[in-house]
């Protein structure tokens, strides 16, 4: 009989009954998640990410706006109101890792896509402050400046490795091999404002 | 959640959650069963002589806990938990914003037709709606034309009488509903008339004399022919502007940029797009139509306002603002 001190004295039998106890959550919250169309199938029209607003990703990545910003609508209408359609699973399946984010500093970003002009974007990113004065986002001045283009290949083969939607891989050898070519001549800021003109804006509906 | 490739996983959700919660209220009953002698230990000793009794659990904790496995059976009857099984309730989280959606459509939809069938003339001046589009304003519009709606650079002033598609009720709501775009073409998409950077320097000389700045009349003579022949086919003769195409009135002493002579220069040399987004799917034309009031209402409606110039800032040589849209 497995009782108190024969656990407590036997550091292996301690750690299989910890690993089955706490793996029961994951067991059941997570692992049906695979296997679920919602999560796992795109929605209607949803491309991967064009070699352009993958690279803005990465920089909304690096510059941390997800600390800010989430991308994330709630089922609720204070949310719906403000933002546009809650946010379904099935339109971020491209997303490795998803920029879903917890906190709200700014607001939600996951519709943001065609909301305000390419040239409010570059403004906004450059001194927040020149378009809303109320505002306490950081400047980010830096972005006027040429995109780093050497490792978007791989970082695509790196995505394909992860993504396989429907049994496909998100890019094919062609659009892997033009990758560079779209890069060209772009800086930072204009890859980040094409990945911010293009979320969300897949599922759409009137308020 | 019933959307699982197979039916097996229904069945592995319900197995697993329902094995946990009879498995603790079985463990909880072999811990009353399980024998007790008073003043037992343990085994563990710590620090040389510290021990701890084996006591059975407290009471109010035992029952406590049975408790809790009871309430979560009936839980997962009524709520969704259980693989698919939607429960007694068949509540859905897409089914509470549905609701959510519903009460309030039946509450504010009435308002918003109300306001709908009147003239919008007469919504701008209703304190109900002006309440309303004030409320709608910051959340939509503020971004970009100012919590006090006086535009920034780039971004028109509504509460002028500076128009830059017109202002009445109509307009506002198709620039609302659709959106504007307004191109300029670098040197009005015609370099060589205007002679380059050389010509461009002249005709924003002219550009400034319209308005009465400070000019070299010797440049702006020579920019007038300039102006006359590529400008004012979006400008107009008179550089009056023209809202059809969205081309602002530069005559008004009222700029969107600025006035500098530098500034003007850039936009006759680089050329300019401004556009304003078409909300007629993220807002419909309820909201839309109290947004286009409150607009009108800011003071710079059709009705004769006094265009009031926001102040200029601290740097006299900065931009003054903005214009209307």
């Amino acid at each position: 009989m497995l009782t108190h001190d024969k656990i407590e004295s036997n550091i292996g039998i301690m750690v299989v009954l910890i690993i089955l106890l706490i793996s029961v959550g994951g067991l059941v919250e997570i692992v049906p998640l695979f296997f679920q169309k919602s999560t796992t199938e795109p929605v209607a029209n949803l491309k991967p990410y064009d070699p352009v607003r993958l690279v803005g990703r990465d920089i909304y990545i690096r510059e941390g706006c997800y600390n800010c910003h989430s991308q994330m609508i709630r089922p609720f209408r204070a949310e719906t109101e403000r933002y546009g359609h809650y946010s379904v699973a099935g339109e971020f399946v491209y997303d490795h890792p998803f920029q879903w984010g917890s906190k709200r500093t700014g607001p939600d970003l996951a519709r943001v896509g065609g909301r305000f002009s390419d040239e409010w974007h570059r403004t906004h990113l450059n001194q927040p402050r020149d378009v809303v004065p109320e505002s306490n986002m950081p400047a980010y001045p830096w972005l006027d400046r040429p995109v780093k283009s050497d490792d978007i290949e791989n970082k695509m083969r790196a995505l394909n490795a992860v993504t396989k939607v429907g049994g496909k891989p998100a890019y094919s050898d062609a659009e892997i091999a033009g990758a560079k070519e779209q890069l060209k001549g772009k800086t930072e800021l204009d890859v980040l404002v094409a990945y911010l003109q293009g979320l969300g804006t897949v599922l759409k509906q009137a308020n | 959640m019933s959307d699982f490739v197979s039916g097996f996983w229904s069945t592995y959700i319900s197995v697993l959650v329902l094995v946990s919660v009879i498995g603790c209220g079985v463990f909880l009953w072999m811990q009353d069963k399980a024998k007790y002698t008073p003043g037992e230990t343990t085994h563990h000793v710590w620090d040389e002589n510290l021990e701890e009794y084996s006591n059975p659990l407290p009471n109010w904790w035992r029952w406590m806990f049975y408790i809790t496995v009871v309430f979560s059976l009936g839980y997962l009857a009524v709520y969704p938990g259980l693989g698919s099984f939607a429960g007694q309730f068949t509540w859905s989280s897409q089914g509470q914003y549905d609701k959510e959606i519903a009460d309030a459509k039946a509450k504010y939809d009435p308002i918003f037709e109300s306001f709908k069938k009147q003239d919008i003339r007469a919504v701008a001046v209703d304190p109900k709606a002006k309440e309303m589009g004030k409320s709608l304003f910051l959340t939509y519009c503020a971004q970009c034309h100012g919590s006090d709606a006086k535009g920034g650079k780039g971004y028109p002033n509504l509460t002028d009488n500076d128009w830059l598609y017109g202002g009445a009720p109509e307009q506002i709501m198709t620039s609302i509903m659709e959106g504007r775009m307004g191109v300029m073409p670098a040197y009005g998409g015609n370099p060589e008339a205007i002679g380059g950077a050389a010509g461009a320097k002249e005709v924003a000389n002219y550009v400034r004399s319209l308005s009465g700045l400070a000019h070299d009349s010797i440049l702006a003579t020579k920019g007038a022919e300039k102006f006359k022949q590529v400008c004012s086919a979006c400008h107009g003769l008179d550089g009056k502007g023209n809202q059809a195409v969205g081309a602002p009135n530069l005559t008004d002493k009222i700029w969107l940029f600025s006035s500098r002579e530098e500034a003007i220069i850039e936009i006759i040399t680089k050329g300019r797009t401004l556009q304003m987004q078409p909300h007629k799917d993220f807002l419909g034309e309820a909201k839309a139509n109290i947004l286009a009031a409150y607009v009108y209402g800011l003071g710079g409606g059709a009705v004769a306002a006094p265009a009031a110039p926001a102040p200029a800032g601290t740097d006299a040589a900065a931009a003054p603002k903005t214009d209307a849209k």
